[in-house]
């Protein structure tokens, strides 16, 4: 099923606009400065419109069906957030007026600043990073400057657990630290000797992952935290996996200094195809100065009593850098139409709703794991979290790896679970279910599943030449690198 | 409301099966002294209650569908046709997932290469990737990038004033954990040609944007001059560009630009207060595997049909980890699928035609305002949508004049960034100001014009007689 290129339905002449006629007298453009030519794309408006509707048709979505994907919260986008941040007065507002003329904007942003700090006990919270990653880069680099104010510049390495996404070390390599390497244990805990062993005075911080991206609660956080906190290293939050503790505990109490939070995860934001999302930070009274900016603060506005009477409440809302902040990380303040997004999520679901959500979320994974604990390998038997990591290693049919099983999914109706990530696990398959789908969909899946091990034993082609009732069939990606074909002008 | 499908009997299945009493043992591995804090938080609103509460926090907003504006400076209040909130609502496109499984994926591949495809068109590159979190942060790529490209030897990056403080102060942030020294923001903005002096063997980029922060267009043959001295000296050319320009002057490929990057949010994104927005990167073919980002590619299937894919995954996070060439992993993707609409929409001819009714209108505006007495531009250089305008009071005063007489929004004070530029405005003007709001911003600002109180516009006619 091939849809032609927009260039492949082009006819010169056609466009999809009208604009107006100028209406001002013309100035002389600047000989000189002018292109040649522009190849753009010209088609009309139904061609146009029938091109993309067509392409939207070749998507799976979260709206078409289940995405079982670990780490990455596909939970269902709630419509009403969309309406909210469709209200003209927030879209059609510029980041450089006045903050009189946008007091609306600023005391949403205030109020999810504040929502963020209680759910996470964090003291201060900057809703400035526009991606997780982002949050990430943003929270290395406050630890960095952190150690350089206190003229402590020996701390030159980031330590980072096996299990770790690939952003953490990027990120660290980003702000100038070394990567080291901290195995997991036989239950999928850090390694505490390992990490008693490399605490030293050349340690920025560790960055941690809890529940980390095997699903599981470290049993050692505590600790964890005491043994950074001692050798004079911060301990940084990669908050991806709060979906399993919103109401449950605060990561701030269990020693995290500083920590990011993905607005497009935990927060019901939609993934728009790869983005946009947004990725908060949240800093302890330690390293909240250091916090990139501007944020939004408020102060008390003198006002009389009303005509009741009763005096009200009136504040003032503007922006401040924090007094030592790492500096801007983009321009403007951050991805605004996310967080109006997020706002509205927290906002219909209160504390008991978020709490709801976390304990839904974590039933939802380990029952999921009961129905699959017999069929695929697991790795790590504890009770998990949000999350679970199975291995594709079915141990009677050795050809068939996680790829094949991801495929065969799509056959079922289902995109595939996150494959191949943690490293530490072979053939893995992460699986995050989420509080949103309902027990039916849940087993739908397991049964996919286990039908699935089974045809890896009996029918192994079905795996291997999967999918097979998709748009296309499997790509060749080996092709693509190795002959890459980036655009269709050339 | 928390959408969560489980009812009573489902959970109690469910905990049945999992061989547990109740949801708490669950969270057995969670310290019992901190499990199940009081999250102080207000209490839920149903759907129309929080539709209510939000519609009025948005009206404590005062918001540019009623208040002509010509306030730029980096977002800009562009034309968006009804086409492309329609695609982009779309929720096969929204709610989907970053397209790393592709047989379900052909609508966002397929949407990304055609929308790399028309960068490259727009920029004269060979290749451009799938999206950066905005201008400033692509900016901030493109010096990692360049740094990258000489392998860490280079550590000098030339910066032109004419770079849009805000990304300049992203660089700065990028950068500090990096040993790069940045020369070059101290100079006069429109001073490009000095920047060429900086340029030395340890340089691994120069960066002009171009229209520049103040709206001045760069002169190609100048700006191929510097191409030529940095190429010279083994350092890269970084162009950040406006892309509605694009539609009109010369692509940055054409005087030797080797990266270019920018803001999208003009091509189809509305201003919603600074984000998202959409960081566009393109580069020069020798160069691909050193840029950042998610990059689709074209290949075929096992049938031999065409199909996308992401590609060059090699240089990315999730592969190379400490050794990626950046951590991006989400980026702007519906934001990246709303400027191909966009360009698609407006095509060859449309593009164009924004593009000359901002410059006819700037203009316009430019040349009644400068008519003023004690107004005056600072510069007779060409410019494209923005104009750096000297006034008789500080910026600040004749804004909030503006606003609270005439519901106007006025323009960006530069003298916030420039010193030598203390009671300047930056004025935008673009395709969505109609003529009757320039003159009216022009009569606002007239010596004869009265100080007015919640007055209607003067149509044509009243202003005549």
């Amino acid at each position: 099923m091939k849809e032609a290129l927009i260039y492949e339905i082009s006819s010169p002449g056609r466009i999809a606009v009208n604009l107006p006629a100028c209406d001002v007298p013309t100035t002389p453009l600047p000989e000189g400065y002018l292109r040649k030519d522009l190849p753009l794309p010209e088609v009309s408006e139904v061609d146009l419109v029938r091109h993309y509707v067509r392409l939207s048709q070749l998507n799976y979505a979260v709206d078409t069906g289940f995405y079982p994907l670990g780490s990455c919260t596909m939970k269902y986008n709630p419509k009403v957030n969309e309406e909210a941040a469709k209200l003209p007065g927030f879209v059609h507002t510029h980041p450089y007026q006045a903050p009189d003329t946008v007091q609306g904007n600023l005391f949403l942003m205030y109020q999810l600043q504040e929502f963020l700090k209680e759910i996470s006990g964090f003291a201060s919270v900057s809703l400035q990073p526009a991606a997780g990653a982002h949050g990430e880069l943003a929270g290395v680099l406050m630890i960095r400057a952190y150690h350089e104010s206190r003229g402590d510049h020996k701390r030159t390495r980031m330590l980072i657990p096996d299990s770790a996404h690939g952003t953490n070390p990027a990120s660290t390599t980003m702000a100038g630290y070394e990567t080291v390497k901290i195995s997991s244990d036989a239950r999928g805990n850090v390694d505490l000797e390992e990490l008693r062993a490399h605490c030293d005075d050349t340690v920025a911080g560790l960055m941690l992952t809890n529940p980390n991206t095997l699903g599981l609660f470290d049993e050692h956080v505590q600790e964890i935290a005491w043994l950074i906190h001692e050798c004079g290293g911060l301990l940084y939050g990669d908050g991806a996996n709060l979906n399993a503790i919103m109401g449950i505990v605060k990561p701030a109490q269990l020693g995290f200094d500083v920590m990011h939070f993905n607005l497009h995860k935990t927060f019901s934001t939609p993934h728009g195809g790869g983005g946009p999302g947004a990725g908060p930070v949240g800093a302890n009274e330690v390293l909240a100065p250091f916090l990139p900016g501007p944020i939004v603060v408020k102060e008390r506005v003198e006002e009389e009593s009303d005509e009741w009477g009763d005096e009200e409440e009136l504040y003032y809302y503007h922006w401040q850098m924090p007094p030592s902040s790492i500096g801007r990380l983009k321009a403007f303040y951050g991805n605004f139409g996310v967080c109006v997004k997020a706002y509205t999520y927290i906002r219909m679901l209160g504390a008991d709703g978020l709490l709801q959500v976390s304990e839904n979320a974590v039933l939802n994974a380990n029952y999921l794991l009961s129905r699959l604990k017999g069929t695929y390998p697991l790795p790590y038997d504890r009770t998990c979290m949000h999350e679970f990591v199975l291995s594709g290693r079915l141990p009677d049919a050795p050809d068939v790896h996680t790829i094949d099983i991801a495929k065969r999914l799509m056959d079922f109706g289902f995109h595939p679970p996150t494959i191949y990530f943690p490293l530490i696990v072979p053939e893995a398959l992460m699986i995050e279910p989420t509080e949103t789908e309902s027990k039916e969909t849940l087993d739908a899946f397991a049964d996919a599943l286990i039908q699935i091990a089974h045809e890896a034993k009996t029918n192994p082609e079905l795996l291997h030449g999967a999918p097979h009732v998709a748009p296309v069939a499997r790509l060749d990606e080996v092709l693509a690198a190795r002959r890459p074909v980036l655009q269709c002008l050339k | 409301m928390s959408y969560i499908p489980n009812t009573d009997a489902d959970r109690a299945a469910m905990l049945k099966a999992i061989g547990v009493n109740n949801v708490d043992e669950l969270f057995r591995d969670v310290p019992e002294a901190l499990r199940y804090p009081e999250l102080r938080l207000p209490a839920p609103l149903s759907e129309m209650e929080i539709l209510r509460e939000l519609r009025e926090i948005s009206e404590y907003n005062v918001d540019l569908e009623r208040a002509p504006c010509f306030l730029g400076a980096g977002a800009y209040r562009h034309f968006v046709p009804s086409v492309v909130g329609h695609i982009i609502g779309r929720s096969e496109f929204y709610t989907a997932y970053t397209p790393y499984q592709p047989e379900i994926s052909q609508g966002t591949l397929q949407s990304i290469f055609e929308y790399q495809s028309m960068i490259c068109a727009l920029t004269g590159m060979d290749v451009a990737n799938a999206s950066h979190y905005d201008g400033a942060t692509a900016l901030a790529e493109a010096v990692l990038m360049a740094v990258n490209v000489s392998r860490g030897k280079r550590r000098r990056v030339v910066l032109s004033a004419g770079v849009h403080p805000e990304y300049r102060a992203v660089v700065h942030t990028y950068t500090q954990g990096m040993g790069v020294s940045i020369v070059g923001e101290r100079e006069d903005p429109l001073a490009t040609e000095k920047l060429a002096d900086m340029v030395d063997a340890n340089t691994a980029c120069v960066i002009v944007q171009n229209p520049n922060f103040l709206g001045y267009l760069e002169d190609p043959a100048a700006l191929r001059t510097l191409a030529e001295v940095a190429h010279g000296k083994g350092a890269l050319l970084v162009v950040s560009a406006d892309p509605i320009s694009l539609g009109l002057f010369a692509p940055p490929a054409d005087y030797g630009a080797d990266i270019v990057c920018g803001e999208g949010q003009a091509l189809g994104g509305g201003l919603n207060f600074g984000g998202p927005y959409l960081g566009f990167f393109a580069c020069k073919q020798e160069y691909v595997h050193k840029m950042a980002g998610r990059i689709v590619g074209q290949t075929v299937d096992r049938n031999g049909q065409r199909g996308f894919v992401l590609t060059l995954s090699a240089r990315e996070q999730h592969i190379r980890r400490e050794k990626a060439t950046s951590n991006i992993c989400s980026n702007e993707a519906l934001m990246a699928l709303a400027a191909a609409v966009y360009l698609a929409a407006m095509g060859k001819t449309g593009l164009r035609k924004v593009a000359e009714l901002c410059y006819h209108k700037a203009h316009y505006a430019a040349q009644r305002l400068s008519g003023l007495p004690d107004y005056h531009l600072v510069s007779q250089k060409p410019f494209f949508k923005e104009f750096a305008l000297h006034c008789p009071r500080p910026v600040d005063e004749i804004n909030e004049y503006l606003l609270d007489e005439w519901g106007i929004i006025g323009g960006y004070d530069l003298g916030k960034d420039y010193p030598h530029l203390a009671n300047t405005m930056l004025v935008c003007v673009t395709e969505m100001n109609t003529r009757e709001e320039i003159d009216l911003l022009v009569e606002a600002l007239s010596p004869d014009s009265s100080v007015r109180e919640n007055e209607q516009w003067k149509s044509d006619e009243e202003v005549a007689a």
